[in-house]
């Protein structure tokens, strides 16, 4: 048996000391994606440690500051939905939370999850992009259109935990996924524009969760049908075993449309 | 590593190693075998255990992460042997074909029923929803778990 070491710090700062001075460890949160990694010893250096994360209170919560809305990176996307925080100021992000999985995987996944593994298809990676959300960290903040650096690539530091991510109360965002399913499906498409400020975030159409620059210049103009022309050559979609190329090029410009005339409506 | 938490009721203590699985510690080591492994990738919902009243997937829970919790297994839900209302209505309304989902389906449903005083139809499939059944086409489940709302 592959022999693990299983590491539960009691504090964040005991983490990170963890982090610093444990070879080959590996941050844990709910496992809905690394436990099956780990298990299956598909990860690449294999893990020696895992650094479980997920009962720190200092990570958990749904917090209201006086301008903004800061959630714990090991909060689960269950604990999202049901604050009503969220359900106030950060409608989309309730509405991507429900969208992941089905009960099993919200009540273990997380933002810091998300955020950590960094897949081009994580679905609450377009919405943090579009609400401008920064990223806190146990030294630093990042802002969330510096955080992707490359597929599965984060601009985190080797030794560097995410503690939880802010968001602007004065946004208002709309998401919409599109998978074969509508539980327990992978992204085919997933996407949250706002448009004040004008940004369009899209996720499984590149290799990361990336803005749609030239719509988003189209959309501050306030022309919606350049916008919707220019997204097709904003992102750089590919052929795999969940959809096309081409379809994720139409699904992407239909609903783009969609969602402005939905803002452009409210 | 040794882990302690509670399992339908009982203390239990586990020596494990640091990735063992929630579904590993209770089928190999606590032998309570009717947790059962579908996909192994949190995809089907066949492992589905309760941890602290929340449902879960067991092939996704590092066995060191339920340290103090209260994990229910299927195992748990009937009592003094005698089945659960919601067991029984599985059972008239042949709700279990093969089997394998049945278990994952059982806790999801028992949340569900528990959390919510009236649910429709939606609401059970929304609560289901993380559960896969390759047998039945989930009419018949659905229909058993509406048979105990009303």
């Amino acid at each position: 048996m592959h022999a693990v070491t299983y590491l539960r710090p009691k504090s964040v700062s005991e983490a990170v000391q963890l982090y610093r001075t444990t070879p080959g460890c590996r941050p844990l949160a709910g496992g809905t994606d690394l436990m099956v990694m780990l298990h299956a010893r598909t990860l690449r250096p294999e893990p020696r440690a895992v650094l479980d994360l997920w009962s720190l209170a200092e990570l958990k919560g749904v917090r209201r500051t006086a301008d903004s809305i800061e959630i714990g990176a090991a909060e689960s996307y269950t604990g999202i939905i049901r604050s009503t925080a969220a359900q106030e100021f950060l409608p989309a992000l309730v509405a991507a939370a429900r969208t992941i999985g089905a009960a099993q995987i919200q009540n273990r996944g997380t933002l810091g999850g998300n955020l950590a593994n960094a897949s081009p298809a994580g679905d609450t990676l377009p919405v943090l992009l579009a609400y401008d959300a920064t990223v806190v960290t146990d030294r630093r903040t990042i802002a969330i259109d510096r955080f992707f650096t490359g597929y599965r690539k984060t601009a985190l530091e080797s030794d560097e935990l995410i503690t939880a991510v802010r968001f602007p109360l004065d946004r208002r965002v709309a998401f919409r996924k599109v998978g074969t399913r509508a539980a327990q499906a992978i992204s085919k498409m997933v996407m949250a524009v706002s448009v004040t400020p004008a940004r369009i975030a899209i996720g499984s159409v590149a290799e990361l969760p990336l803005r749609a620059t030239r719509a988003e210049r189209a959309l501050g103009r306030g022309d919606v049908a350049a916008a919707v022309a220019a997204v097709a050559d904003d992102i750089r979609p590919i052929d795999d075993v969940r959809s096309t190329a081409a379809y994720r090029r139409a699904v992407t410009q239909n609903i783009l449309r969609e969602l402005l005339d939905a803002l452009a409506r409210r | 590593m040794s882990v302690a938490f509670s399992v339908n009721g009982r203390h239990v203590r586990v020596d494990v190693s640091g990735s063992t699985r929630l579904l590993d510690a209770l089928r190999e080591d606590l032998r309570l075998t009717g947790t059962k492994e579908g996909c192994g990738e949190g995809e089907c919902g066949a492992c589905s255990v309760l941890i602290d009243g929340e449902v879960v997937n067991s092939c996704l829970i590092a066995a060191g992460q339920v340290e103090g919790c209260d994990v229910t297994t299927v195992e748990g839900l009937a009592t003094n042997g005698a089945l659960s209302l919601l067991q029984r209505a599985f059972i008239d309304h042949g709700a279990a074909q093969c089997g394998i989902c049945t278990p994952g389906m059982l806790l999801a449903a028992h949340v569900l029923l528990q959390r919510t005083r009236r649910p429709n139809a939606d609401d059970v499939r929304e609560a289901l929803a993380g559960n896969l059944c390759r047998c039945t086409g989930y009419t018949k489940i659905i229909e058993a778990v509406m048979s105990c709302t009303r």
